[in-house]
């Protein structure tokens, strides 16, 4: 990894203030869901996140936007403490979730997870059925009737889309399906569980222009229901799907912002430089 | 090009090793029970004719100069080896026999094959049949072999009538007997009062002698019979059919009758106890005890092996130490079966079944019963040589899932053990069989080990009978590995037993095979379902 000092074009991160940034312009409806404020990550060394702060406003999509190893993958699995996982990990600074903090010791990281569901670059169904898949949340949670459960499955993959394609493939292994309906099927996966917020890593960059497209057109309609964070590498894909987008660059938040206003009048060069793809 | 023959080369090697070692014992093994043609042989004997009757078993092609008249010099000379059964009556049971001195050889229909209980086959022609040393019938002719075979039949039904009544009441009798002695000794050690068990006693003496009279009645009814032969020197010998299992006339035989008795061997061969200091007779108990002991070794080794490994992959922080007990448990893998026997006997026979001893068998001291070789302990023993396979395989089997996998299960809100159990294990669970099958092949063909704690060479009874509590882990148990070497090796009758040896031989590794093909099967099915990749 690049060491950041080493870098001419290293910016202070712009922190948008908390009347003019998103949340403060509308009703309660769209108040923040996470909070994340001074948060520093770094791998044994090597610093990943370096303070970053921001708001990530209740049923809107925020995408983050940035060059390789900006580290947004990394942000989005904060969220849900996926970061953990991994060994030599050393998180501060604080997020919270709907006004309670994740990394609080009170804090039951498996009922956290339910809360923030993920879904990831490339489809990661288990091995078992479609309907398997569905359930698989769903049954972690202990004694919900059958009937309830065939309920849910159905809800999540008509919510997801899928249901049409795949209601009579239900025993069928998760594998049998294409790429594309793999990823809609991680997201029926992942709102089987009504999470409060989804976070999706790329989701859409191992399919194919069309799937995409279903993809794009699925996040515009679970904006209603669920905070959704999104990263991405593709500036059409965060212009179409989101309200807000965060750009970051070597660990460092550079612009947070309106989409719109971002990407019509970037306040930062760098910002400007990256979205009209001079760099990255 | 000369690389690609060579590796061609050593692996048409191995399968020529490997099929023409299956080959041979198949052949040799298999070739034991079919009914061979006996012989009426005249040779010359040095002062006349000698008649001699019995089975070819082998030929030979001996230096002359190694024999006991040895002629300077020549070419080798061919000696039949003839199997002339009838132990006891006309010594000894195997001859050589100077091809050159065979005058004539003939295979006469009346001769006839008795299977005996003891003392091997006896061979010779039928002269006559006793009832109660009343001469009921006589010569060879069909009416008496007819009346021959119906005796047999009904001795067949009076000693399975015995056997009967002694698994079912007399050793049920005994056992109980035994649990009112070792409950009076209870008692004994506690102080408390035994009166009740004396009137339980009694009633059980009662019941036994009741049994009793009935058991003579049958050995009585057994004893009527008795069959009149004429053996090769002419000597008329009498034969009691209670010791008879069967007759048969090889020379008369048609290709279906030939065939027909060649199952019913194969079959008591596979179902019957052996007999005759394990020379005759079948291997049933040493099958029973194989096969109950690698399951018992699989039961335990499973869990011991996945827990372990789980630990090692899962939980434990990677680091020198774990490196350190990672070469350890692989090194483990390649020490000798015999230095587990010993251990095994050391810890688990005296140290862990003495303690188990003393603490739940008091009343048998000083007779041990788990503080002696036993199922259990081998089993045990077994477990622990195969262990490091199957640490070994299901660690593979846990680094192969990947990593999306198990995040998308923790990103469901799935705590750590919940993705282990759902995921991780489900998905890791071919190679896990991978590594009983590994267990179960090295296992099955340990013999070494088995010798210091638990096989024995004949079993009294099967680890599972009918006397509670049904599965007797403490007892000792026989093994087709051992009963290879005690038949071939230890045998007072090395020339009857060495077909037995090439069956026995065959039959360990058609289970191993089985037992594997089990498991490959179960591995198969799995793979199909945990896959985590399509195509």
């Amino acid at each position: 990894m690049q060491q950041p000092g080493d870098d001419p074009l290293r910016y202070h991160a712009s922190v948008p203030d908390a009347a003019a940034g998103p949340g403060a312009d509308q009703d309660g409806e769209s108040a923040a869901c996470l909070e994340v404020r001074g948060l520093s990550l770094s791998y044994g060394d090597v610093a990943a996140l370096r303070n970053i702060s921001l708001t990530v406003p209740r049923h809107r999509v925020t995408a983050f936007i940035g060059p390789s190893g900006c580290g947004k993958s990394t942000l989005l699995r904060c969220f849900n403490r996926l970061n953990d996982l991994i060994d030599g990990v050393r998180v501060s600074g604080s997020i919270a979730l709907n006004g309670m903090e994740i990394h609080s010791r009170e804090v039951d990281v498996a009922e956290l997870r339910r809360r923030v569901g993920m879904v990831f670059q490339r489809p990661n169904p288990f091995p078992k059925s479609v309907y398997d898949n569905v359930a698989y949340g769903l049954r972690l949670q202990r004694g919900m009737p059958k009937s309830e459960l065939d309920d849910r499955v159905e809800w999540s993959l008509k919510s997801a889309a899928l249901w049409d394609e795949v209601r009579n493939r239900l025993n069928e292994s998760a594998l049998e399906l294409s790429g594309g309906q793999q990823q809609r099927l991680m997201i029926a996966r992942a709102i089987a569980v009504q999470p409060d917020v989804l976070l999706l890593d790329e989701p859409a960059s191992a399919l194919d222009p069309i799937s995409t497209l279903r993809i794009e057109e699925l996040i515009h309609q679970l904006r209603t229901d669920y905070t959704i964070a999104i990263v991405t590498h593709n500036m059409q894909q965060a212009a179409r799907v989101s309200d807000y987008t965060a750009f970051l660059h070597l660990g460092e938040l550079v612009e947070f912002g309106n989409t719109d206003g971002m990407f019509l009048n970037p306040s930062k060069r760098q910002t400007e430089d990256y979205i009209t793809g001079r760099y990255g | 090009m000369p690389w690609v023959w060579l590796n061609a080369g050593a692996v048409g090697l191995s399968i020529a090793a490997v099929l023409g070692l299956v080959g041979l014992i198949a052949a040799r093994g298999l070739g034991h029970f079919w009914p061979a043609p006996v012989l009426s042989i005249v040779y010359d004997g040095g002062d006349g004719p000698v008649s001699v009757i019995g089975e070819l078993a082998g030929v030979e092609f001996a230096d002359p100069t190694f024999l006991a008249a040895p002629e300077s010099d020549g070419p080798p000379v061919e000696r039949r080896l003839v199997k002339t059964g009838n132990r006891r009556v006309n010594a000894p049971d195997f001859r050589w026999l100077d091809a050159a001195d065979i005058v004539s050889e003939r295979r006469p229909a009346e001769l006839v094959v008795f299977e005996r209980m003891e003392w091997g086959n006896a061979y010779g022609r039928l002269r006559g049949i006793h009832e109660h040393g009343v001469r009921v019938a006589s010569g060879s002719d069909a009416q008496a072999w007819t009346s021959l075979q119906q005796r047999l039949t009904r001795a067949d039904g009076l000693r399975e009538e015995l056997a009967d009544l002694q698994a079912s009441t007399i050793d049920s009798i005994n056992h109980e007997l035994e649990e009112l002695r070792l409950e009076r000794r209870r008692r004994a050690l506690a102080g408390a009062a035994m009166d009740d068990l004396d009137w339980r006693e009694r009633s059980l003496n009662e019941e036994y002698a009741r049994v009793e009279t009935q058991l003579v009645d049958l050995v009585r009814a057994l004893e009527r019979d008795t069959v009149e032969i004429e053996i090769m020197d002419g000597r008329h010998v009498r034969l009691e059919l209670r010791g008879v299992l069967r007759a048969w006339r090889p020379n008369a035989m048609s290709a279906f009758e030939q065939v027909r008795h060649y199952a019913a061997s194969l079959w008591a061969f596979l179902t019957q106890a052996p007999r005759e200091a394990n020379t005759e007779g079948g291997v049933f108990p040493a099958i029973f005890g194989t096969v109950m002991m690698v399951l018992l070794m699989s039961l335990l080794v499973t869990p011991f092996g996945v827990i372990a490994a789980v630990y090692l992959h899962e939980y434990a922080r990677q680091g020198v130490l774990v490196r350190v007990i990672r070469i350890a448990v692989n090194n483990l893998a390649g020490v000798p079966g015999i230095v587990y026997g010993v251990f095994g006997l050391g810890f688990f026979v005296y140290l862990a079944g003495g303690a188990m001893d003393d603490l739940f068998y008091p009343e048998t001291r000083p007779a041990p019963t788990f503080g002696t070789p036993g199922l259990i302990w081998a089993s045990l023993t077994l477990a622990l040589l195969t262990v490091p396979v199957v640490i070994v395989s299901a660690e593979e089997g846990l680094a192969r899932i990947p990593r999306a996998i198990r995040e998308g299960s923790l990103a469901l809100g799935a705590t750590k053990a919940e993705t282990l159990f759902r995921i991780v294990l489900p998905v890791a669970s071919p190679s896990i069989l991978t590594g009983i099958i590994l267990a179960v092949a090295r296992a099955a063909g340990e013999v070494a080990p088995l010798m210091l704690v638990g096989v024995v060479k004949l079993a009294p009874a099967l680890p599972v009978d009918g006397n509670p509590p049904y599965i007797h882990l403490e007892r000792k148990f026989m093994h087709l590995g051992f009963h290879i070497y005690d038949v071939g090796f230890q045998s007072p009758n090395v020339e009857a037993a060495r077909p037995l040896v090439y069956a026995t031989a065959l039959l360990l590794i058609a289970i191993i095979v089985l037992l594997n093909l089990t498991a490959i099967i179960l591995r198969s099915r799995l793979e199909g379902r945990y896959r985590f990749s399509a195509g």
